[in-house]
């Protein structure tokens, strides 16, 4: 009975030994993604931050004036001013689309019962 | 330790005498002495286990109290730029929309060991082809200088700059990793942002310091390692504070003026949209503070914030505010403008012979530095001041630029009642042209006084109301008929009622004693829209002359009216202002009233 205790000791000690043995592997593995990862996400940062700053770069005033002065034949862009603001009834109101009318209709026998089919032009498109 | 005998001789004595074996005390005795040692052993084993077992359980619990921590922390991410103990890291900052103002470049810095390196001549010759400003006959010497192991020899490179000294392929030229700050938009709101400079440096970090404006102000915030992930919002819109510049600019050339500041306020909140003052400079490449000539030309001063000056008529608004205030005056009211208004030896005149009376409507109106002296006279001395502090005209006006402390008014040594009349239009005491929005902010917004502020605000916290509703109603409506029947007719722009006041002061003489001849201070103080006012706006001219009529205009009706007036039609629109006709605007102002 007691050499059975003893065997199971020693057994249970050699797979917890294997155990911790493989978790460590683990845990340097991971250890190990996580400084890659690290390195990754601080280049990742530096180029967003680069990339930020080449945007605001581009997009200064001063550039995009000359820009503008440059494409002024074909974008014909101009400082905004109050004579670009709009009146809300300045916009024309949708008119009605018609219906679409049937006509020449022809009876479709042996379809199996009648489906009502859209037609599509019944509504009005969305603004 | 006293030792029993095996044979204690008494005992055997008194055995032998009943006839006892002695031999069974020896037996009986060695029997106890083992049982004793027998306890003795086991009480140590014992405790040895125990200790054993306190190490290994104090172990397992020191590995699992850790193994707990390590699964209850957060991650936290690598912290960028850290080194050495220096950190690079600092904060963006952006306008109110987001858009970039400063922002962090990595880049990096060259340094040499002297040690490491094969050849110092070609590597000095190489470096000097690359850095045109490098002496490469120095470089050598100090390469091969025995004393010196280490050499800066640049704090930022280009990238194209580090693959040519890459390309030289010495080893002994080495990089640093470095943050640059960089501000994109080149000049655009330069007094604003100020500058940055490296401050302690390692080899591979260096920090980042401002030098001068919000960089410097907000330092701390900035470097603040809890918040350099969140950039620090300023109340500018960089799309405005452009127009305004290029305007502004365009004014200062057109007008042959020294100098030129406007500043945009919100009038509710205090924020400053856009702040200007020309000359500027790049704070990328921030000049160094002048030597010799006057500071106040330098492009690092800030005229908005830093120039204290006369600013003249402008300030005939809060002598007449007073006036309608404290009730002495109603708008209405007639005022004796009979000129020169003699005191002592002093005399007041007025830019024209405006006629012997005027109502205060038409002071205003016409600008009249006798009428608003007569409506100064009765107040007096210690009301007067007592209604300027409320403003803010009497001390520093805050804001958040480390430049903005230093500055402070010039007010007379002594306030006597002759002060009194000059400060009711604008000489004898000076005041920054920031300050002035803030106090028109506060003349039209209801009464509430106003604290400028860089920083976006995005809830609307009035401060104590300093004049009543009423007075502000009526100012708004008499700022608005400067515009429509005065002197700032250049002013009436289509869709946008603007309400404002011209002010062309004298330029003192800088070497002391009386004003300048033929140099003036135009400003115009203008708020739109009229009838209900969101932002007010102050362009300041320095010595600006038109020369477009027969003979030379430098009043403020001629100069900052006209460039205040192009300002206001561009930002309207950018401000989400919708252009309103003036006949609705007059039906408010006259509701309001």
């Amino acid at each position: 009975m007691r050499s059975l205790l003893y065997l199971c000791t020693a057994l249970s000690v050699i797979a917890l030994a294997a155990w911790a043995y493989r978790e460590n592997h683990l845990t340097q593995q991971a250890m190990n993604e996580r400084r890659s990862l690290e390195r990754e996400i601080a280049a990742l940062d530096e180029a967003i931050s680069i990339q930020r700053a080449e945007w605001a770069y581009l997009n200064r005033p001063d550039r995009l004036r000359d820009l503008v002065d440059v494409n002024f034949a074909e974008l014909k862009l101009v400082p905004l001013t109050g004579a670009h603001f709009g009146e809300i009834g300045q916009i024309v109101y949708p008119l009605p689309v018609p219906r679409a009318v049937i006509t020449d209709a022809v009876d479709m026998y042996g379809a199996g019962t009648a489906v009502p089919v859209a037609l599509g032009f019944g509504e009005e498109p969305p603004l | 330790m006293i030792r029993t005998p095996l044979r204690p001789l008494a005992r055997i004595l008194a055995a032998r005498a009943t006839g006892e074996n002695p031999d069974h005390i020896e037996q009986e005795n060695r029997r106890l002495r083992q049982e004793a040692a027998r306890d003795r052993a086991r009480n140590r084993a014992e405790g040895r286990l125990v200790v054993l077992a306190l190490v290994f359980m104090s172990a397992f619990v020191i590995l699992g109290a850790r193994m707990g921590l390590l699964a209850a922390t957060t991650p936290v991410e690598l912290a960028r730029g850290v080194s050495e103990n220096i950190s690079s890291a600092r904060a963006d900052i952006v306008d109110r929309h987001g858009r970039v103002l400063a922002t962090n470049l990595a880049t990096h810095a060259l340094y040499a060991e002297t040690r490491r390196m094969v050849d110092p001549a070609r590597a000095a010759r190489e470096l000097a082809r690359i850095f045109p400003d490098i002496d490469g006959e120095r470089m050598e010497a100090r390469f091969t200088d025995p004393n010196r192991r280490f050499i800066w020899i640049r704090t930022s490179l280009s990238p194209e700059q580090v693959q040519a000294v890459h390309d030289i392929g010495e080893p002994g030229l080495l990089f640093g990793s470095r943050e640059m700050r960089l501000y994109p938009n080149g000049r655009m709101a330069a007094h604003v942002l100020g500058g940055a400079s490296f401050g302690q440096q390692g080899v591979r970090a260096a920090e980042v310091i401002g030098t001068a404006g919000a960089e410097l102000f907000f330092e701390d915030r900035l470097r603040d390692p809890a918040q350099v992930d969140t950039p620090l919002k300023l109340s500018l819109d960089l799309t405005v504070q452009a127009a305004v510049t290029e305007v502004l600019e365009g004014g200062k050339q057109m007008l042959n003026a020294r100098g030129a500041t406007a500043v945009l306020m919100d009038v509710f909140t205090g924020e400053v949209i856009s702040l200007v003052s020309l000359p500027d400079f790049d704070p990328n490449n921030r000049p160094l503070p002048p030597t010799e000539g006057e500071p106040a030309d330098s492009p690092l001063f800030n005229r908005a914030v830093q120039g204290y000056y006369e600013l003249g008529s402008v300030m005939k608004a809060f002598a007449v505010a007073q006036g309608l205030d404290e009730g002495t005056v109603t708008p209405e009211s007639i005022i004796d403008t009979r000129g020169p208004l003699t005191f002592g030896r002093f005399r007041i005149r007025d830019f024209r012979n405006y006629g012997p009376q005027l109502s205060v409507k038409d002071v205003m109106v016409k600008s009249s530095n006798i009428g608003t002296a007569r409506i100064m006279q009765p107040i007096g001395a210690e009301r007067q001041q007592e209604f300027l502090r409320k403003f803010g005209f009497l001390d520093t006006m805050p804001l958040e630029l480390a430049e903005a402390a230093r500055a402070r008014p010039l007010l007379p040594a002594r306030w006597s009642d002759l002060s009194v009349m000059t400060i009711s239009y604008g000489h004898g005491l000076s005041t920054s042209p920031l300050a002035l929005a803030a106090g028109y902010a506060t003349l039209v917004n209801g009464g509430y006084r106003v604290t400028p502020t860089l920083l976006k605000t995005e809830t609307l916290q009035p401060g104590p109301q300093v004049i009543s509703a009423r007075t502000s109603a009526q100012k708004r409506l008499m700022l608005h008929q400067v515009v429509q029947e005065g002197t700032a007719s250049f002013a009436r722009i289509p869709g946008y009622p603007v309400g404002g006041k011209t002010g062309s002061a004298d330029k003192p003489n800088p070497r002391g004693g009386g004003y300048k001849k033929d140099a003036v201070l135009a400003t115009f103080a203008s708020v739109f829209p009229a009838h209900e006012p969101r932002y007010v706006l102050i362009v300041t001219l320095d010595e600006p002359v038109d020369t477009t009529g027969p003979e030379p205009r430098r009043t403020a009706g001629w100069t900052a009216v006209p460039v205040s007036a192009e300002i206001t039609r561009r930002v309207g629109p950018l401000l989400g202002l919708r252009p309103v006709s003036l006949d609705k605007a007059n039906e408010r102002l006259a509701q309001g009233h």
